[in-house]
């Protein structure tokens, strides 16, 4: 059967400790002033009765892709698992993908070619898990295949209620925060 | 109340989502004003009777312009040495694939169109100012001139597919609430004739010919304010996303910029002076075509980045 790579952020665990962010940076040695995944805070309400939900976000990995359909010259594609990725070696930094992303989720390498969140299909591929995930000290974060029902990921987005990023923009964000 | 906050201090990416600066403003408009050059001498030079010697002259200014606008877009590529990528690929899905081949077909066929459009002493002065290249261009015109039906018809359709797709090109980036407008394309269509027509008005042709480019202008005007009037009010009476994009021409942070350079200088004030011109009741000055460049210029400047805020 077809992977389809997903992952589950609990906004109930998240502390927002940006251990994700400084993992991500070290793995996949991002140069300074570039990020692949972030910490966003919403705060609602008034004083005193306010909520506040805790995000940990990267690249949704869409199943829908305007940055993929925007690509001149076929550099930004999908990958193994439904990874989005760049290759590269194809990319002009002509940041049509970056315009064309509802989530702000690509930026440019100081080297010149779009950077973004891999889902570390590098460490995936030898069987472990990104390093946010590894990392995340309120095991915040479930990485895995939705296409196996049997799957963390599967069962905690079956059984959880959760919700994507802009689901108005169409594009089927396959990262899943549970609320 | 709701309050965000975003642990992340990219440079490149925050607090707006400018990835798209001067250069792809500048190169629309210089793209636009092109395909507004291709189609007018194209047709002007179709009509029988005489031709002013500047009108032979002004086809060469279609790929002129769209030189200069391809060496702004190279600014905006990051990675300058992989440009040649763009040409190892078609990408049926991507506007900015489309425009990179189209923008290639864009020479042959101007530069060919415009070798026709030369008399016989304007064409023996410049191959004898190209030494050996002189006879290649000979050569050229030759052929050009016995395929001039088949040239007229490719250089119209070239030049309105490349008018076109400089507003598609923003349009099907549907990320971006006040550019998912299918209108945005024939607007930049039209805004090229403008622009092209005014373009042209700047050079010594001959009063007939300008006369004509001026009626020509008034309509690319008056279709222009149409289009760009339904192209707000489409957002405006749309989803929440896309109202909130109209508010920022209609009194946000670029409404002033947009009813003063855009639609007051650049639509209302050229098209009243055309009209009066035209009627002889003013003396034609180029203040009418500097106007409409000035607001060709200023309407992709606005688009580009109140799109992208």
């Amino acid at each position: 059967m077809t992977r389809r790579y997903a992952m589950a952020v609990d906004t109930l665990r998240c502390v927002g400790c940006n251990a994700c962010v400084i993992s991500c940076k070290t793995e996949n040695d991002l140069p300074s002033g570039g990020f692949r995944d972030w910490i966003v805070q919403e705060v609602h309400g008034q004083f005193p009765s306010l909520t506040l939900q805790i995000r940990s976000e990267r690249c949704n990995h869409c199943a829908e892709t305007p940055c993929v359909a925007a690509c001149p010259t076929g550099a930004s594609h999908v990958a193994a698992g439904g990874t989005v990725l760049v290759n590269r070696r194809k990319c002009t930094g002509c940041k049509a993908c970056m315009v064309a992303c509802p989530y702000g989720a690509r930026w440019v390498h100081p080297d010149g070619y779009v950077d973004k969140c891999t889902f570390c299909l590098h460490r995936v591929e030898r069987a472990q898990q990104p390093a946010c995930v590894e990392t995340c000290p309120t095991r915040s974060l479930t990485f895995g295949d939705l296409a196996d029902p049997a799957s963390p990921v599967a069962r905690l987005v079956a059984h959880r209620p959760h919700l994507v990023l802009q689901p108005e923009a169409g594009t089927r964000p396959q990262v899943f925060f549970l609320t | 109340m709701t309050e965000l906050d975003v642990a992340r201090h990219n440079p490149l990416l925050d607090p707006r989502l400018l990835a798209w600066g001067w250069e792809i403003p500048v190169y629309l408009f210089l793209g636009g004003m092109a395909a507004g050059v291709m189609i007018l001498t194209t047709l002007l030079m179709a009509r029988p009777g005489a031709r002013s010697p500047a009108l032979r002259w002004l086809p060469f200014a279609a790929p002129a312009l769209v030189t200069v606008g391809m060496l702004a877009l190279f600014l905006d590529v990051e990675h300058k040495l992989y440009v040649w990528r763009f040409y190892l690929a078609f990408r049926r899905s991507s506007p900015m694939s489309w425009g990179a081949w189209i923008l290639l077909l864009v020479y042959p066929v101007s530069l060919l169109v415009a070798l026709a459009s030369l008399d016989d002493p304007q064409a023996g002065w410049l191959a004898s100012r190209l030494g050996r290249a002189g006879r290649l261009v000979e050569a050229a015109r030759a052929m050009a001139q016995r395929r001039a039906a088949g040239l007229r018809v490719a250089s119209l359709a070239i030049g309105a597919g490349l008018g076109l797709y400089t507003g598609v090109l923003l349009s099907t980036l549907a990320a971006r609430a006040l550019w998912s407008s299918a209108l945005l394309g024939p607007i930049f269509l039209v805004s090229g004739l403008s622009t092209g027509a005014a373009l042209l008005m700047l050079f010594p042709v001959s009063h007939e010919e300008r006369h004509l480019l001026a009626r020509w202008d008034l309509w690319a005007i008056g279709t222009e304010a149409v289009l760009l009037l339904l192209f707000l009010v489409g957002l405006a009476s749309g989803t929440a996303t896309g109202q909130a994009a109209a508010g920022l021409l209609l009194g946000g942070p670029f409404a002033v910029a947009f009813w003063l350079l855009v639609v007051g200088a650049g639509l209302a004030l050229p098209a009243a002076l055309e009209l009066l011109e035209g009627r002889r009741l003013l003396r034609v000055t180029p203040a009418a075509p500097a106007l409409v460049l000035l607001g060709g210029l200023a309407l992709r400047f606005i688009l580009v980045s109140a799109g992208q805020t």
